[in-house]
């Protein structure tokens, strides 16, 4: 299937801190809009331009951004509001895997909506994985989600992530709607069966 | 072994086991709002789908209604193209809309249950974090993403892994002056925002027992910044004598009937919970915070800890949230200069926060050097207010007087900081940048304790003037 996502390879760059949130990732202001196309400019514009559009040191205003399909983050990324702008905003400027030490849950599952792996590695190994990223920041980098590996200079990290997202990456079903609206009639059924739409009657 | 309400309700509205492993959950109330549905009902569109359930999804516009001048069209053209949009939507998809010319606009998790829409043992989605709120009654409600809204609207259903249960007991007795408010920044204080990850906290014991609904709604709504997607709290007496009456609560027989079965939801007395933890707040002084996520609190008679004390996890956010803030480690935060002060949002901007609010304003003025203002969370909230008179007390001291909607909480209207203004605020987030300016610097805190700094234009021990 055309969906199946098995492999994200190439550079990866490194985003550090810990607790980046949503609002962070694509301030409120940018969501002002009806469809998420163009999005990608406006990931973490606040702390990549100052008030007066100057850009500032930021690694996505980096020459190596452009050609880095991989963001490493650290601790809770994500967390806070359920806007999917943010993720979309990371697709659309061109990342299309991210390895961090954990995860706010919205935002995870988010990502696995997009077709879109958050990955994490865990404890020592993420400290492993990150010195040898940083003796060669430009090399190879690629999460491997059939081994549930991520491969780096020869090297292999475990990552975590839950059963449910991988097998819907690897089946290619990430997109769910197809495969709930296949569910119509047990549906159907449901909606009989529960009191509050039923006027509570046989409870 | 007895069974969770979690578990109860969860089990009630499982369809099918997906073939990822997820199961496909049937969402009994989908509520929507003018930021994250617009792409979702484009996806149906692009894809020939319908919406499954018209009925069952509500819509309302809340976070980029400007809080002053409400005519049409909006001076934000971009803010008028998405309300263009929900409008739109709603019309062709036949969505029941409580639109800003109706008397029931507001913050989709204030107008929900003054609507008597939420109810115990439901499932209740939205694309929206904060929809935890809900949860206050003995409900499954959490937030979700646009391409869930999508699902939604498509199926009435989505994929969706059962969460683990943390019980959290709150016990002993608040001091004068410390609130609801208060009770869930000690929570996420004690958990971390990390710490709910993976769970729904089910909140009770005798502090939460003897909560109003208003106040059980603020402490479900922050479940999400401790990092629960999930808040609830067991349905009781107050729940029932709280929706009855109310627009779309079940009406005459059935509510008789809606109490048996709301009962019947509560957690058994031997549930197994996956963890449980004891909080006592009986000497407990109110809450602020001092850093850029609500993690960074603690009771304003304290000072802000030394960042030896911090873990290795903690260490370089509580820096950078020293340096954002200008301030210092071992610092307090009583007599910090505020600019702007800010009562509502989804967490406080209901009828008892606003009357608390002007309990303590009543013949005092703002100090000369504060804005201070008030959004009440719905058109109902205000109208009640007016009549209350509360409109005319906060003005009468200096406070602007608003209209419905989130505002300064996230900034996505008109209302936001100017450069590093400190803002005293009753909302959620103190996150870098969230109140609109980047260099903002936000402290949350309850209602009461904003309208005390306000007066006096410092942070202050609301204990020490009321």
């Amino acid at each position: 299937m055309a969906n199946e996502i098995k492999k994200i390879t190439g550079r990866a760059l490194r985003l550090a801190g810990d607790d980046i949130d949503t609002d962070r990732i694509i301030p409120a202001r940018f969501m002002r809009c009806v469809t998420f196309d163009g999005l990608g400019k406006y990931a973490f514009f606040d702390q990549r331009f100052d008030s007066k559009g100057k850009a500032l040191e930021h690694p996505l205003n980096t020459a190596k951004a452009e050609d880095s399909p991989i963001l490493i983050v650290g601790r809770n990324f994500g967390c806070g509001s359920s806007r999917e702008h943010a993720p979309q905003a990371l697709y659309r400027f061109g990342f299309r895997g991210i390895i961090g030490q954990s995860f706010a849950e919205i935002f995870a599952g988010n990502c696995v909506s997009l077709g879109f792996p958050a990955v994490v590695i865990e404890g020592q190994s993420y400290d492993d994985f990150i010195k040898t990223f940083q003796s060669d920041p430009d090399s190879s980098v690629s999460i491997d989600l059939e081994d549930q590996l991520v491969k780096i200079s020869g090297k292999k990290f475990p990552f975590q992530m839950p059963q449910s997202s991988l097998k819907s990456l690897l089946d290619g079903k990430w997109d769910s709607m197809a495969e709930l609206l296949s569910n119509k009639e047990a549906i159907e059924k449901k909606y009989q069966e529960l009191p509050y739409l039923n006027q509570f009657t046989g409870v | 072994m007895g069974e969770s309400l979690f578990t109860k309700v969860w089990n009630m509205h499982k369809v099918k086991t997906l073939s990822s492993g997820q199961d496909q959950l049937f969402i009994g109330l989908h509520l929507i709002h003018e930021v994250t549905s617009p792409q979702a009902f484009a996806m149906l569109k692009e894809r020939g789908v319908k919406v499954l359930h018209p009925e069952r999804t509500f819509a309302t516009v809340d976070h980029i209604v400007p809080t002053k001048n409400r005519q049409r069209p909006f001076q934000d053209e971009l803010a008028e193209k998405m309300l263009a949009a929900l409008e739109s939507n709603t019309t062709d998809y036949k969505i029941s809309f409580f639109n800003l010319s109706t008397a029931y606009q507001g913050i989709v998790h204030i107008i929900g249950p003054e609507l008597g829409l939420t109810q115990p043992g439901m499932t209740i989605a939205c694309g929206d974090s904060h929809t935890a709120t809900h949860g206050a009654f003995g409900a499954i409600a959490f937030g979700i993403g646009t391409s869930q809204v999508r699902d939604i609207l498509a199926t009435q259903t989505m994929a969706m892994n059962k969460s683990k249960v943390r019980r959290i007991n709150v016990s002993g007795k608040l001091q004068k002056g410390v609130y609801a408010k208060d009770v869930i920044l000690k929570i996420i204080e004690v958990l971390g925002v990390k710490g709910g990850i993976g769970y729904a906290y089910e909140y009770g014991g005798e502090v939460i027992e003897n909560f109003t609904m208003e106040e059980r709604m603020t402490v479900c709504n922050m479940s999400i910044e401790g990092g629960a997607r999930f808040g609830y709290i067991n349905p009781d007496q107050k729940t029932f004598d709280y929706l009855k009456g109310r627009k779309f609560a079940p009406q005459g027989e059935a509510f008789n009937r809606a109490i048996r079965f709301w009962k019947s939801l509560a957690s058994d007395p031997d549930t197994h919970y996956d963890d449980v933890v004891n909080i006592d707040v009986s000497d407990m002084a109110p809450m602020i915070t001092w850093g850029i996520h609500p993690g960074h609190a603690l009771e304003v008679s304290k000072s802000i800890p030394a960042l030896n004390r911090f873990s290795v996890d903690e260490k370089a956010t509580a820096q950078k949230a020293l340096e954002h803030m200008q301030l210092k480690e071992g610092q307090s935060l009583l007599g910090q200069k505020i600019s702007v002060a800010f009562i509502g949002s989804c967490t406080n901007g209901r009828i008892s926060d606003l009357r608390e609010a002007a309990q303590f304003i009543k013949g005092k003025k703002v100090h000369k050097d504060v804005f201070a203002f008030v959004v009440p969370g719905s058109v109902q909230v205000k109208k009640q207010a007016e009549e209350e008179g509360l409109d005319k007390i906060f003005e009468a001291a200096g406070f602007s007087w608003r209209g419905a909607g989130c505002s300064i909480c996230l900034g996505m209207n008109d209302d936001q900081l100017v450069g590093d203004q400190v803002c005293a605020s009753s909302s959620n987030r103190n996150y870098i940048g969230r109140q609109g300016s980047p260099t903002g610097r936000t402290l949350l805190m309850s209602p009461a304790m904003v309208a005390a700094a306000a007066v006096k234009g410092e942070l202050v021990d609301l204990r020490e003037v009321i």
